[in-house]
């Protein structure tokens, strides 16, 4: 155990410059591509929720193509496939737009569950205490959903941080990469793996103590 | 070769791949599933075990060595789902192959997936169990039942109409991870895609390829998704 | 005197420092039927969990027909019974809970044989006879093929009721049957509980309504505090009783009604 764990003092000094780097990466494919997933996500579920067949059509079929094909195979495509047709990303942001695409099919289901969960008479009653529609969108629709979206948008973020680590497979260096290539140079898989496996969870755990903290504390004021 | 030739000859070779992500899909499903049933079922029934009714020393001990295991299964869940899929794989092929345990990559994938799935399923089948009135499990009891009837005739019929949408997303979920362990080289559709890739170089033909069979794989399982929601939705029948 | 039906020695029973039975000792005859009132909180649900053994005493026996029920003898010791040998004697009490808990993925015919099929190994032509059997007496053999949630309160407890019946138990035991109900429906699961009574089995009640005590029971016994605060029969008792505490919660129970 001692000795497994002087592999690290005496590696940290060469290693952490490049984790460090790999960490900002793998933030800023998670930021990016949650922020994508947001515009995406959003677009979708006000799509599903128009009066064109057309349209509602077009983004259901979306939303099951990126639940049906895996986020792997999305950044392939985008990485690999498009330069066939002249389109050419590097490979962040080709991770950024393959996670963000691949994710925006789910954050639209949750935009779409957290608007259809508020009951019709919630803004009726709105309305009836005098409110402008506008009003009764903005002080009643709107926290109401923001609240029953809260807990599912941080999941997500914890899956988008998480799946951030496929964008290894296309090249873009981040921490999974970075491991993997630090431990194919110094022969210690065993050392850098659990390495990133502890940085991932030390930026998840958080977020999923947070994550269920808010649950519980809106379950409480919804028996209330 | 004319473009249909081309994908008639890619998809022949995918679909190969495609018998090998159902194998490995189905398999990691039943160990994901065997390790969320037992974990689940010891988190909520030692939720319900008081404090209170601790009568003897053996009782005291089994109520204490019930909360370390709890805690041993919250640690154990905590990590798995807080772990990336592929940081799990590449620890228990590479890491262990290093420390001496050289696991075949489909073991490798199955072990790591599974152990993932497994996490998750615990928390749905806990709350599954949970979701079941004290009550139900002491009417039973009081016609005659022994615990073990009870959880058999009285308790996981109705945790099953809880947990099958679950099952079915995850399920789903499951089959689209199955796609990483190309990376741990075990042979799937998405290893069979990159091996077509480096000799014909025709990326985006066998890449789209492979979302259409993803697709065609996931869309059945994602209607039985639905119909599962929808009839936990409707009612408890 | 025969030997009494149950026989309750020097129960105790506290939940952590909670001390909620002090010594309850109670006989029930043959054919008897007690009232067990009191103000929420005396101990008489507890006590009724505990003859039945889905509450573990802390001290003291229950004797079901001259025999230890829970527990068993070895030499001078009594242990409790596996769970095994536990279901198989609480096979013989039908208890009614305040939840009704009637089992929502079955329907009222199998709420009612199931245990019959799973437990006693009856077949299940046989067991659904005695279930219509037993709903008909509950006057709920035209709902046998519903599900349980279909149902109003009061037909769901009277279904639990004829899945108690189903046991052809020797002692039925009822947690608070009506409380749980919307008052409309509190005289139709009376009513049934008071033919029941009318056949001569043999009955353990825990109940708020006082009049309907008065009426059914043998004998009513008065918890306060965790004991036996007073007893006797029971128009005695709630006519005229004796114990202050009592004279006061029966009071209030009148102001309610």
């Amino acid at each position: 155990m001692i000795e497994f764990l002087t592999v690290y003092a005496e590696n940290w000094a060469s290693w952490w410059p490049q984790i460090r780097a790999a960490i900002w990466v793998t933030l800023g494919l998670t930021g990016f591509a949650y922020v994508l997933a947001m515009v995406v996500g959003m677009l979708i579920a006000l799509g599903r929720m128009s009066r064109s067949a057309l349209l509602r059509g077009l983004c259901k079929g979306y939303v099951e193509f990126m639940r049906g094909v895996p986020t792997l195979v999305i950044l392939f495509l985008i990485y690999f496939g498009l330069p066939s047709f002249g389109i050419v990303f590097d490979a962040f942001w080709a991770g950024v737009i393959g996670l963000g695409l691949s994710m925006g099919g789910y954050i639209a289901e949750v935009f779409r569950s957290g608007l259809q969960a508020i009951h019709y008479g919630q803004r009726e009653a709105a309305l009836a205490v005098g409110m402008t529609p506008v009003q009764a969108f903005r002080y009643v629709t709107l926290p109401l959903a923001f609240r029953i979206i809260l807990p599912p948008m941080l999941n997500m973020l914890i899956l988008l941080l998480k799946d951030s680590s496929l964008a290894a497979l296309i090249t873009a260096p981040e921490l999974m990469l970075t491991a993997k290539d630090l431990a194919s140079s110094t022969f210690l898989p065993m050392h850098l793996y659990l390495l990133v496996g502890v940085l991932y969870l030390a930026l998840t755990l958080p977020m999923s103590f947070v994550a269920r903290h808010i649950e519980a504390r809106m379950r409480l004021g919804a028996a209330r | 070769m004319t473009l249909v030739e081309k994908i008639e000859l890619y998809s022949l070779t995918l679909l190969k791949g495609a018998g090998f992500t159902i194998g490995i899909t189905v398999i990691t499903f039943c160990v994901a599933v065997a390790l969320g049933l037992l974990f689940g079922a010891i988190k909520a029934f030692n939720a319900k075990r008081e404090l209170s009714s601790l009568l003897s020393f053996t009782d005291a001990v089994l109520y204490l060595s019930g909360r370390l295991l709890v805690l041993l299964i919250n640690v154990y869940v905590e990590v798995f789902r807080g772990l990336p899929a592929l940081a799990v794989l590449f620890i228990l092929y590479f890491g262990l192959a290093y420390a001496g345990l050289q696991l075949g990559s489909f073991a490798a994938a199955v072990l790591g997936l599974g152990l993932i799935g497994g996490a998750m399923l615990t928390e749905v089948f806990r709350a599954g169990f949970g979701s079941i009135h004290q009550g139900q499990r002491e009417a039973a009891l009081a016609v005659g039942m022994t615990p073990l009837d009870a959880l058999r005739h009285i308790i996981l019929p109705q945790t099953w109409r809880i947990t099958l949408p679950p099952l079915a997303n995850y399920a789903i979920g499951l089959l689209k991870d199955t796609a990483i362990v190309s990376a741990i080289a075990a042979p799937e559709i998405m290893f069979f895609a990159r091996n077509l890739v480096t000799r014909t170089f025709d990326t985006e033909i066998i890449y789209l390829l492979v979302a259409v069979i993803y697709f065609c794989l996931s869309f059945p399982l994602a209607r039985l998704a639905d119909r599962f929601e929808a009839r936990a939705r409707a009612g408890v029948r | 005197m025969s030997e009494p039906l149950l026989k309750v020695e020097n129960l105790h029973k506290s939940f952590g420092s909670l001390d909620v039975l002090k010594g309850i000792d109670l006989e029930l005859g043959r054919g008897e039927k007690i009232a067990l009132i009191g103000p929420s909180g005396c101990g008489k649900s507890t006590c009724l969990r505990c003859v039945n053994y889905l509450e573990t005493p802390n001290r003291g026996h229950i004797y079901l027909d001259g025999e230890l029920f829970g527990e068993k003898k070895v030499g001078d010791r009594h242990v409790h019974m596996s769970e095994k040998e536990l279901a198989r004697q609480r096979a013989t009490i039908g208890m009614v809970f305040q939840g009704f808990y009637l089992w929502p993925h079955l329907t009222v015919r199998d709420n009612v044989a199931i245990a019959q099929i799973k437990v006693n190994g009856m077949a299940r032509s046989e067991a659904y006879d005695l279930a219509g059997e037993v709903l008909r007496k509950v006057h709920m053999e035209h709902k046998s093929d519903e599900y349980p949630e279909r149902l109003s309160g009061g037909q769901q407890q009277r279904v639990a009721i004829a899945r108690a019946l189903a046991q052809r138990p020797k002692l039925l035991l009822f947690d608070e049957p009506t409380s749980a109900l919307d008052p409309e429906l509190v005289g139709e699961v009376l009513n049934t509980i008071h033919e029941l009574a009318n056949e001569g089995r043999s009955m353990m009640l825990v109940t708020h309504e006082i009049a309907f005590a008065r009426e059914v029971a043998d004998r009513v016994i008065f918890m306060d505090d965790g004991g036996i605060a007073e007893q006797g029969p029971a128009k005695e008792v709630i006519d005229s009783p004796v114990n202050k505490r009592l004279k006061s919660f029966l009071g209030q129970m009148l102001e309610r009604h």
